[in-house]
């Protein structure tokens, strides 16, 4: 078991679904008894904004936030968001980004340009697992689960149990789309 | 065993009122108090409802309170102020079943239109404060504060912020125990608010808190930790929490009571230790206390008033650190917008065709004050759009408002935009009000209200017509119109804001996010025939963008309103049904 507390950022986009991953996340960690604290984002910024959300597990976690060079995993919903929280993480951190672009309004307006080569760029300093979850989402039918094939990824970098994570997705998802969030968390975890 | 769980700060606040045997709870949605009313609703002992704004919401917990039930209100800290009026006189009342009202402050302003500290409001309202710094002392401290209502006869604060609201901990969950509703008794002296009651009871509030600030010195939610005595800390709610994370060694005198303070004890505390640091986010609430009775404290001087606090804040300004981070790098912002297939931006649309201004209002559409929508330009809280486009025409006389209308959701408009309504009919205004009728609570995540037919409980119910609210106000021009139906609403538009008498055209159009809606379709680009005009740009749509000089529509966020179509003036964008 992890000695020190382990900081875990999830940032995306508002309306990506990254609170089911903080969810499963939470439960994970309890459930192989470590306590945990998670802080989300609720309210005007879920419009589409960009969204972080924290959780730090270990042995009595007493802040809630993960502050800059903390990190010990970024889990990126879109790219733009894997750069501009990249600077949250540990010099040795990891970062899985899943590999989609999504225009902020200030750069559907003209008023900034969208960086090129993110990934590329963060290679250089951090070690960096990209994916198209969307396209692995669309091969398994439902583009809505691309969620559940980032947390696949982001499985193989943490110390939990393939078992152990199957076991609470079972128990966080709803009941009906329990197969196919296995399903989905194998190709992540294979990937 | 004892059982656990992790919950949300909000959730846990409403366990702790359900274990405290309460069985009436009444609230407004607003960030980011929401979910303790979604979470308490689920019990089945607890009558739990949304009100139309929080001084119902209050007033609600008042009566419940004096028929002898346990009472829980809730609300984000703008809302106390809706809330203030009968806060102040239940405050001379006090409680029969216990009252505790929670108030959620928003430092930083993640989704609020200022920074107030509910503590100054309590402290205006002689209201004791409880505060927590974390899941578990939510639950508890939720109990604790129903017990210290009845003790004391006073209402309670339950003062929380964002961090802890919306931060799941672990919860050590303990049984319900029914509060005995004691039968209702006739005290006039008491119960009605009137120069000789007041007089009287206003000495009972001054001795009670007298009372309190005096047993607080022994109250085990006072907690001092004496470790090293070179530093020594107050703190409360989430601060504690980076006190603890920077100075693991120091002494700390942590407050669950922070209002009123236990002088004996802080005296005592800052006479162990060498140099004493007051940590509270906001206000210099316990602070200038503190130092008003001579005690020497470092706060303000070296911590912010503005924003939340961070263990590397602390870490910087008490011990000097600077702390070794790379600089972030320069990513274009990402700020909220409004959802692909929302109203709002049709009928924002409509207004910037027509070079209309707008005075807004508290919800999603503020949203319609930024690029590339720029309709909105005034946005000050609950319901002042109405009255403030009153407030401009009476200063500038009518001509003025010829080209401006006031904006406002339906929630809002049933919180206290019907009373600003009043007052445009009453005094003569010629202003458009434009009602932006998506059926819901929008912004704090899709609760019910007054005019949507259903209860926080899910249950059905008489859905108040908002048509025929304003028609009985005696306003002669109310409209219904589809807000996508871009022609009907521009001549309403033009027709009304010309007009010299109030009129009301309500906007109607589900909320793209609401479990109901049915997406009609999606929209397509046929690149033939696109000018790259940028026409649908314009229109703000998350789903359009430009890819390589193409404009491209994202099919898995599109919903097919058919906006953007509407907008097209080469007939490049076709809309494809759902399900062909």
């Amino acid at each position: 078991m992890a000695e020190k507390t382990v900081n875990v950022m999830i940032v995306g986009v508002g309306g990506q679904g990254t609170l089911l991953a903080s969810r499963i996340l939470g439960n994970l960690t309890t459930a192989s008894g470590y306590d945990v604290k998670i802080s989300e984002v609720h309210g005007m910024a879920q419009r589409g904004g960009s969204v972080v959300t924290y959780v730090r597990y270990g042995h009595g976690v007493a802040e809630p936030i993960v502050e800059e060079g903390q990190a010990d995993v970024l889990i990126a919903f879109e790219r733009l968001e894997a750069l501009r929280y990249a600077h949250f993480l540990k010099k040795d951190g990891h970062i899985i980004v899943n590999d989609q672009r999504i225009d902020p309004m200030t750069v559907v307006t003209g008023a900034c340009e969208y960086p090129e080569n993110i990934i590329e760029e963060l290679s250089k300093k951090y070690d960096v697992t990209a994916l198209d979850a969307m396209a692995e989402a669309e091969k398994l039918g439902n583009t809505r689960v691309f969620n559940t094939i980032i947390l696949g990824v982001v499985a193989t970098k943490m110390e939990f149990d393939k078992e152990v994570w199957i076991e609470t997705i079972k128990n966080v998802v709803p009941p009906k789309t329990v197969d196919l969030n296995v399903k989905a968390f194998e190709v992540g975890y294979s990937l | 065993m004892s059982k656990k769980q992790i919950m949300l700060g909000n959730q846990a606040i409403a366990r702790g009122a359900y274990e405290a045997g309460v069985t009436v709870s009444s609230a407004y949605p607003g960030t980011p108090s929401t979910e303790i009313s979604e979470n308490i609703a689920k019990y089945d002992e607890v009558y739990a409802e949304w009100a139309p704004n929080e001084k119902v919401a209050m007033e609600v917990v008042v009566g419940a309170s004096m028929a002898g039930a346990r009472a829980l209100c809730s609300m984000k800290m703008v809302g106390v102020n809706v809330a203030a009026d009968p806060l102040y006189s239940c405050s001379y009342i006090g409680v029969k079943g216990g009252i505790v009202l929670v108030a959620a402050d928003d430092p930083g302003i993640y989704s609020s239109q200022n920074e107030q500290d509910s503590r100054m409001v309590a402290r205006a309202a002689m209201v004791p404060v409880l505060e927590p710094s974390d899941s578990d002392e939510a639950r508890l401290f939720t109990k604790l504060a129903f017990e210290y209502s009845e003790k004391y006869d006073t209402p309670i604060m339950l003062r929380t912020t964002t961090r802890l609201s919306h931060s799941q901990g672990m919860v050590n969950l303990e049984e319900r125990v029914e509060h005995e509703s004691t039968p209702y008794e006739r005290n006039m002296r008491k119960n009605v608010m009137m120069p000789a009651c007041a007089i009287e009871r206003h000495k009972v509030v001054e001795k009670r808190l007298k009372d309190m600030a005096e047993d607080a010195n022994t109250m085990p939610i006072n907690k001092v930790e004496y470790k090293d005595t070179k530093i020594g800390v107050i703190s409360s709610g989430i601060p504690y929490q980076y006190v603890k994370e920077v100075l693991p060694e120091a002494s700390v005198l942590k407050l669950g009571l922070v209002n009123p303070l236990p002088r004996k004890l802080i005296e005592e505390f800052a006479s162990k230790v060498d140099t004493l640091y007051i940590v509270e986010e906001l206000e210099p609430v316990i602070e200038e206390q503190v130092k008003s009775w001579g005690i020497k404290c470092i706060g303000k001087e070296i911590f912010t008033v503005q924003g939340e606090y961070s263990a590397n804040m602390l870490r910087k300004a008490i011990l000097g650190e600077e702390v070794d981070i790379s600089e972030p790098a320069d990513a274009p912002n990402r700020p909220p917008i409004l959802c692909p297939g929302c109203p709002h931006r049709a009928t924002f649309s409509v207004l910037k065709k027509l070079k209309i201004h707008a005075a807004g209002d508290i919800g999603c559409y503020t949203l319609g004050a930024v690029a590339p929508l720029d309709v909105i330009d005034t946005t000050v809280c609950m319901g002042a759009s109405i009255s403030m486009l009153h407030g401009m025409e009476k200063a500038k006389g009518k001509e003025f408002i010829k080209n401006w209308v006031a904006v406002i959701g339906d929630s809002t408009f049933l919180h206290t935009g019907v009373n600003s309504l009043m007052n445009m009919v009453y005094n003569k205004a010629t202003g458009t009000v434009i009602i932006l009728d998506n059926s819901t609570t929008g912004m704090t995540g899709h609760q019910d209200h007054a005019a949507t037919g259903k209860t926080l409980k899910g249950e059905p119910t008489y859905a108040i017509d908002i048509y025929n609210l304003c028609k009985a106000m005696g306003i002669e021009n109310v409209y219904e119109v589809d807000a996508f139906d871009q022609k009907k609403l521009e001549e309403t538009v033009k027709t009304e804001v010309a007009r010299d008498a109030v009129s009301v055209i309500i906007a109607k159009s589900p909320c793209a996010l609401l479990k109901e809606y049915v997406p009609k379709g999606k929209c397509v680009v046929d690149d033939e025939k696109c000018r790259r005009c940028g026409a649908c740009l314009v229109l703000g749509c998350p789903a359009i963008t430009k890819k390589d000089g193409h404009i491209v529509i994202d099919e898995t966020m599109c919903n097919g309103c058919g906006l953007c179509q509407s907008k097209c003036p080469f007939e490049a964008i076709s809309l494809v049904k759902a399900g062909e």
